[in-house]
């Protein structure tokens, strides 16, 4: 079973080599890339591909490795003992499963994502290593050893924001999504919205490409922001004319405030074209 | 792959390890990619590169090894893939061969190499595409058309006329990262050091104890603050001279670990601080922010850290008008201790060597008015500089 792309995700030939790679071998694939190319989603794409179950594990700054294996809820415990709870006698009941652990108890083998990695603590990858390579971990309140019944297949993602630490980048395929070309950008888009019209396919993707190159942007527009900005062209019914208009006046594109996000970018980019027409004059 | 290759990375000062190697050993064996020298460079890239700062590096490594292969063997092999395995067992050590006996051994491996091989000879040599383009194919020397020899793929790959690592596209990954090479990475892990004080959050079993008591011994449940990204840090960086890409690597190395910081905040002046600062270097003269208005906004718990070389002429500091960017009603070092009157932990972080410093009078004026809480950025200086904010 080969994963290659879908028809609601665009693969590129390496990206599909590293993911088949990884589940082959059975090693976490690590994957980073700007902002919208496709990380998080690559994980859904693949379960659904492969038609495994995907669990997911979205990592923010507090999170702990622990909390993914398990939690002992020692206070629920410590209020039912004060209630008189029967419950409280077998901890086992006081012990809440993790996405880990969950991944760990299928029948059959799952995708598991753990999504932006690098939000946590520095420390947080590390405390997942052995868990990561032997698929097992210890369950200190009920003397209980958890083992992967199959390895789950692992995708990690990070936006860069932290260093990840060398012991656990050494256990990792690592696999960084290139920002696409714009052939890639054309199939992408047209997965998205089938059958849109190539003319005004090429000239958004010309416009596109041509606001990402504007230089010190706070936030280059992605996939994403095109994908919004394209949804409101094609609401609005917007002629693929209207983005090539020479007419200087129209030279901002329509509803661009849907590919920059950012005050400031938006400020800078007018600014610029306000110049580039004056310059016209 | 083959020891020689393995040995140009670490050349090539790319951190790889034998584990590594040896996941990519395996991985050939399992037979994960078509035997062409594409598929090996990606699988070899995702096996042993785990930075994409590193990706140019691996490019450039990667050419040259096999640029070396072609030269070295001319154009008659057929199957790199094949070769490249004997290599490796030539240059193996003893614990490389140990882990490949585990693996089920040469033989076995070179068999089912040979074996994938064969199976898609037969099928592409229907489609009139094998080999047969020695010395004209685009990977020249190798004498095989890896179009030729790939499987499993129905379409055509246009970019293969063009060997990817040749493309560099991952050049400018690097060019960012280049600047602080080593150091930076050393720099930054004690920077975070500087960030995380106190313990996570957790449960505050003495004021739980406390409470609990006083709640007639129902329990009520007292939490502790989490307590770590307490530190707020105003940087005063120096732009507009010859110190810039310094001043920029510092600006980077502390943008770099910015999520560890509750608040992290950049301004830039030049030469010395004035009246005015600016967050956009481009728009400084229309984009002010009072040094006063700093003064106000930011609470005295900030910490500061100028970075500059504090090379210029010691009339720039102590006298009024001395500014090089417009008039100053008052010395740059009035505007220097108003600020540190404010905030009592500050630091300037000086990228020009240590040596130097005292050959320069301004260094030294702003040294003094520092009280001498100046620093190289070293690794050793950075890590002096935490030292002091944190006292
Ligand atoms: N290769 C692709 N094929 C199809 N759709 C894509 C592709 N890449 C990105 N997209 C679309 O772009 C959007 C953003 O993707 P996703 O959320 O996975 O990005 P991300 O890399 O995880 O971003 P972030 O770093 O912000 O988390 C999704 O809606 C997805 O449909
Ligand atoms: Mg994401």
């Amino acid at each position: 079973m080969r994963f290659q792309g879908s028809s609601t995700y665009v693969a590129t030939d390496d990206l599909m080599l590293a993911v088949n790679a990884a589940v082959t071998l059975e090693r976490p694939l690590l994957v980073k890339g700007e902002p919208g190319t496709g990380k998080t989603k690559l994980a859904e794409e693949v379960a659904s591909a492969l038609g495994m179950p995907l669990l997911e594990w979205h990592v923010k700054s507090t999170t702990k490795a622990q909390q993914g294996l398990y939690e002992y809820d020692a206070v629920s415990r410590l209020r039912d003992s004060q209630l008189g709870d029967q419950r409280v006698k077998d901890i086992s009941n006081y012990i809440v499963k993790g996405t880990l652990w969950q991944a760990f108890s299928y029948d059959k083998p799952v995708v598991l994502l753990i999504d932006e990695v690098d939000k946590a603590d520095i420390e947080f990858p590390n405390d997942l290593l052995r868990e990561l390579d032997r698929m097992e971990f210890f369950v200190y309140e009920t003397r209980e050893l958890v083992k992967a019944k199959h390895r789950p297949i692992v995708f990690i993602t990070s936006n860069n924001e932290k260093e990840l630490p060398d012991a656990f980048l050494r256990r990792c395929f690592f696999h960084y999504i290139r920002f696409p070309d714009k052939e890639t950008m054309e199939k992408i888009v047209e997965v998205h919205y089938p059958g849109i019209k190539q003319t005004l396919l090429r000239e958004a993707l010309r416009t596109f490409f041509e606001v990402r190159e504007v230089p010190g942007l706070k936030k280059k527009p992605s996939t994403s922001e095109l994908l919004d900005w394209l949804k409101l062209l094609l609401a609005e019914d917007i002629p693929p004319d209207a983005l090539r208009s020479q007419d200087n006046k129209k030279i901002i594109p329509p509803l661009h405030g849907a590919l920059l996000k950012n005050e400031q970018d938006v400020h800078l980019f007018e600014k610029l074209v306000f110049m580039t027409r004056q310059s016209r004059n | 792959m083959l020891a020689g290759f393995f040995l140009k990375l670490k050349e090539a000062k790319i951190p790889v390890s034998i584990k590594e190697y040896l996941t990519l050993m395996e991985g050939m064996k399992q037979g994960v990619i078509s035997p062409s020298i594409e598929d090996f460079y990606y699988l070899s890239r995702m096996t042993l590169v785990k930075d994409e700062a590193n990706y140019d590096k691996f490019d450039k490594a990667f050419g040259a090894f096999f640029h070396g292969v072609e030269t070295l063997v001319g154009a008659q092999i057929d199957l790199p893939l094949e070769w490249l395995l004997k290599q490796a067992e030539l240059h193996l050590s003893p614990e490389e061969k140990a882990a490949i006996e585990g693996m089920g051994g040469w033989e076995k491996l070179m068999e089912t190499l040979k074996q994938r091989l064969e199976e898609q000879k037969e099928r592409h040599q229907g489609g009139n595409k094998m080999i047969g383009t020695a010395g004209t194919s685009p990977f020249g020397a190798f004498g095989y058309n890896p179009e030729g020899v790939r499987i499993g793929q129905k379409k055509s790959r246009n970019r293969s006329a063009v060997k990817v690592w040749d493309q560099r596209e991952y050049r400018n990954l690097d060019d960012k990262i280049e600047l602080g090479t080593r150091n930076l990475k050393i720099a930054l892990r004690r920077l975070r050091r500087f960030a995380r004080e106190g313990a996570p959050d957790e449960l505050d079993l003495d004021g739980t104890i406390n409470r609990t008591a006083k709640n007639a011994g129902y329990l009520d449940i007292a939490m502790r603050p989490e307590r770590r990204n307490t530190v707020k840090v105003l940087m005063f960086l120096d732009i507009g001279g010859s110190m810039d890409d310094h001043i920029k690597l510092c600006e980077e190395l502390f943008s770099a670990s910015k999520t560890e910081f509750k608040h992290l905040e950049y301004f830039y002046f030049h030469n010395c601080l004035y009246d005015y600062v600016w967050k956009d270097n481009k728009r400084r003269r229309e984009e002010r922010t009072r040094t006063w208005d700093i003064l106000h906004k930011y609470s005295h718990d900030y910490k500061i850290i100028f970075v500059g070389d504090a090379s210029m002429s010691p009339y720039e500091i102590l006298e009024p008008g001395g500014s090089v960017e417009y008039h100053n009603d008052e010395a740059g070092k009035v505007w220097m201790q108003r600020m540190l009157d404010v905030y009592h932990k500050a630091i300037w972080l000086n990228p020009e060597p240590e040596e130097v410093w005292s050959y320069r009078q301004s260094t030294q004026i702003i040294k003094e008015v520092m009280g001498n809480r100046m620093f190289p950025t070293t690794i050793g200086g950075i890590e002096r500089a935490m030292r002091a904010l944190n006292k």
